[in-house]
């Protein structure tokens, strides 16, 4: 049995976006992924809470797809959190609507790999600047896997690299949909650029340990 | 012929010089009519027994009154209100009629005069104290809002009493009767009829004002406002008073009871304020012209012979009812400056005073003799209340201040009401915002059909025209801190704000316009907010199409609201540019070029922002210029 994917796109420019607009189609034409564009459905933020946490409820895996502004999430994303991770649905006395779902981040960088390390002028790695969305994950109960990420992703000249990257996003989505994704080895990386061959097999593996 | 005329120009010189003086001096409208009446009166003997017989006349004021007093009472407010109303209102008219009675009664009165006197003395004056409060701001304290209930329990109070009063009759004062009263009584069907036929007409006759009240009177005010004739609508309200109180004089009964009912029945009518409105200017008049009479009938010789009686009387009645009032704030937990207020605002008697004196020397309560003595202590205790309000304000006050300062914080914010005129397209969505959010509306209308439609899906509204100063003022226009102009005659939104604006400029007013040049000339006329009628929903519809023709609804939506900010812009410059050129709704050609020079500047923004690719857009968010993070670090 194949899992439920929902893509959550936050993109406050998609027209202007190269990166994320075609990371973003190439994930909604998978058979198992669902796919909301948050700035269209709510240009006005006023997030229909209700609907999201259906939502959450009728999927498995969960994507966070959005560009990386000042090490965060862009602010409708962030409200989509504040409103819809509700106490008594995602945490605290009877919220546990999210124990054992899984949870990724989508991420496009401006800064290049080597700057997201302690030498580096981000000073910290991608996945260590993301820890606020981990930690949301591990007092939801849900499954974090560290970042999918696109470093500089403003560079010219990267038709190439750009078709590997949305290649790559299909493969991984259909790897967790159809549960070959070795959640495990996984865990202990700092992003999963450059590994997934390593981390996807092509047999269906063994169910989920909750 | 002559003189009539004669005599009325002596009342009115009397009343318009005096009453604004009093005013003036703080003293209230009610003591000036009484100065008034002492000057034409005893002092220069302009007038003399005939004030009694206009007195007679006069006495319809207080009917009048009642009938305005019934107006204002709605149950669900009377409800609200009810434990403030029955405690602190009926104890203090109890205690004070009880307590004030003893002294009379020492003094060796029969104990029916001695009870009529106590009634006297426990009403206060809701004329001066309400004015003051809403001279002095006082309205909406602790204090005032409880001695508000007190007032308000009183003027309900009077009815009992006014019916109660003829049972204390004491027949030995029946010499002193007039002959207008006997031949009043033959008019009366108690005489007539046997006491169960009696009985039964006094049962219709009640039924009859409430049916008529309930079921009659809204087909019958249609009727006449679809005349359109506003004399009609006066003829109208005066014999209806007019007509109730002859019902109920012709079965034996209070016409100002009578009268009081009817204003209970019609407090839900819709047209409830356009009454108010027609009625107050003659209850005004005739309230003043009672009191005036009441001063021409003073007489001098027993105030000078008994004056030691009546000054020592009117402290008697004013400690008395101030202790009772500071026992009972005591008891309802009113505290600090607060209780203060309450005591010494209702300790003097009041012009109701007047009232059941006249009332009570009428039904043989009363010797005539005493009637003089209680006329002028009434008087005397309410040209003391100004004194006691100096006294609150110097004395209570300055011992108070640190501390009423920390209890601010406990009362309740007084939200004001708000008023909006019309009730159309427009109207009816900002009218069921607010009401969904609890805020306090009255809605105006001047179409009866139009306020017939509100009324049928449960929205409150009144019919009238609200470009109507009195109306407004029935309405409520003073208290009211917003007022909403969404009437249909362009015109008369115009005159409306303008109006409003320049008599009460605490009251902000927001307009809707119907296009550009009413905006401006609403603007002009001091609107506080204006919103064009379409545009918004334009805008909305715009701003759909953009999203249909392709665009992310994100950025739709930042079109639009680009849009509307580089309007605003527009807009204020020609604003200026219509002011300086225009008249009225009519554009000049300076304004039409300026027009056109802005519609080409929004364009070129909209566009110019749309093909940006560098980092200074404020409007939408543009990515960085590509290789811009190898500039970085």
């Amino acid at each position: 049995m194949s899992l439920a994917i929902s893509v959550l796109l936050a993109h406050p420019g998609i027209e202007h976006s190269s990166v994320n607009r075609a990371l973003y189609s190439a994930a909604i034409r998978l058979e198992h992924v669902n796919g909301v564009d948050l700035y269209a459905q709510y240009p006005d933020f006023r997030i229909d809470v209700a609907t999201e946490q259906q939502r959450l409820l009728a999927s498995d895996v969960i994507v966070f797809q959005f560009p990386l502004f000042w090490y965060s999430t862009p602010s409708l994303l962030k409200e989509w959190q504040d409103r819809v991770l509700q106490y008594g649905f995602a945490y605290g006395q009877g919220g546990n609507a999210l124990q054992g779902k899984t949870l990724i981040c989508a991420v496009t960088a401006g800064g290049s790999e080597n700057t997201y390390c302690a030498k580096g002028y981000n000073h910290f790695t991608l996945r260590q600047l993301l820890q606020p969305i981990e930690q949301t994950a591990s007092l939801t109960g849900m499954h974090y896997l560290p970042p999918f990420a696109l470093f500089s992703s403003r560079e010219t000249q990267q038709e190439a690299r750009i078709r590997n990257h949305v290649n790559d996003y299909q493969k991984l989505l259909n790897a967790l949909a159809e549960q070959r994704f070795n959640h495990e080895a996984a865990c202990q990386l700092d992003k999963l650029n450059g590994r997934l061959d390593e981390l996807i097999s092509t047999t269906t593996a063994e169910p989920l340990k909750q | 012929m002559t003189y009539f005329f004669i005599q009325a120009v002596i009342f009115l010189t009397a009343a318009v010089v005096m009453v604004p003086i009093a005013k003036k001096l703080g003293l209230g409208s009610v003591l000036g009519y009484l100065i008034a009446g002492v000057l034409i009166g005893p002092v220069a003997g302009l007038v003399g027994d005939e004030a009694v017989t206009i007195q007679h006349f006069a006495e319809f004021g207080v009917v009048m009154m009642l009938f305005l007093v019934g107006l204002e009472l709605q149950p669900a407010m009377l409800w609200r209100m009810k434990s403030r109303l029955l405690g602190l209102g009926g104890l203090q008219v109890l205690l004070s009629s009880l307590l004030l009675m003893l002294i009379p009664l020492w003094l060796g009165l029969d104990w029916q005069t001695a009870l009529a006197i106590g009634m006297i003395f426990s009403l206060s004056s809701t004329a001066i104290v309400l004015q003051t409060f809403n001279e002095k701001g006082l309205t909406r304290t602790e204090g005032g809002s409880n001695a508000f209930s007190v007032l308000l329990f009183q003027d309900i109070a009077v009815i009992p009493m006014l019916a109660f009063l003829p049972l204390l009759a004491i027949p030995a004062f029946s010499t002193s009767t007039s002959e207008a009263d006997a031949a009043h009584a033959t008019f009366n069907l108690a005489h007539i009829l046997p006491g169960w036929a009696y009985a039964l007409t006094v049962i219709l006759g009640i039924a009859a004002v409430v049916v008529f009240g309930h079921y009659l009177s809204r087909p019958l005010f249609r009727f006449i406002a679809q005349s359109g004739l506003r004399e009609m609508f006066v003829a109208c309200a005066l014999l209806i008073v007019i007509g109730i109180a002859a019902l109920m004089s012709l079965i034996g009964l209070s016409p100002a009871l009578g009268t009081f009912l009817a204003g209970v029945v019609l407090a839900n009518s819709e047209f409830k304020h356009e009454l108010e409105s027609n009625i107050e200017p003659f209850k005004g008049i005739l309230l003043g012209l009672f009191f005036i009479t009441v001063g021409a009938g003073i007489d001098f010789a027993v105030l000078t012979e008994n004056a030691s009686l009546i000054i020592l009387a009117t402290a008697a009645v004013i400690a008395v009812k101030a202790l009772i009032l500071a026992g009972l704030a005591r008891l309802f937990s009113v505290r600090g400056a607060n209780r203060w207020l309450l005591s010494l605002s209702l300790a003097q008697a009041g012009e109701f005073g007047f009232v059941l004196v006249s009332f009570a020397l009428a039904n043989n309560v009363l010797s005539a003799e005493l009637a003089q003595l209680l006329l002028l202590i009434v008087a005397l205790s309410m040209f003391l209340t100004p004194l006691l309000f100096i006294a609150y304000d110097k004395l209570v006050l300055p011992r108070y201040h640190q501390k009423s300062n920390q209890q601010e914080a406990d009362t309740i914010q007084h939200q004001g009401k708000v008023i909006i005129a019309g009730i159309g397209r427009f109207g009816q969505i900002v009218n069921r915002l607010l009401v969904a959010n609890g805020v306090n509306t009255v809605v105006l209308d001047h179409q009866a059909a139009q306020v017939d439609t509100m009324r049928a899906i449960d929205i409150h509204s009144y019919f009238g025209d609200a470009t109507r100063p009195d109306l407004l003022h029935t309405a409520g226009i003073e208290e009211a801190s917003l007022l909403v102009i969404a009437i249909d005659n362009k015109e008369a939104a115009i005159k409306l704000a303008h109006y409003v604006k320049t008599t009460y400029p605490h009251v902000r007013i927001l307009a809707r316009a119907y296009d550009r040049g009413h905006l401006y000339q609403l603007l002009d006329a001091g609107a506080d907010v204006i919103q064009p009628e379409t545009y918004h929903s334009a805008l909305e519809l715009g701003m759909q199409a953009l999203k249909d023709v392709g665009f992310h609804p994100y950025t739709a939506l930042s079109k639009r609201q680009m849009f509307r900010q580089l309007e605003i812009e527009a807009s204020n410059a020609l604003y200026q540019e219509w002011k300086e050129n225009s008249e009225g709704e009519r554009f000049g050609t300076d304004y039409r070029q300026l027009f056109m020079q802005f519609e080409d500047k929004i364009r070129h923004e909209m566009r110019q922002e749309q093909n940006r690719t560098d980092q200074d857009s404020d409007q939408h968010w543009t990515p960085p210029n590509k290789g811009y993070a190898d500039k970085l670090g």
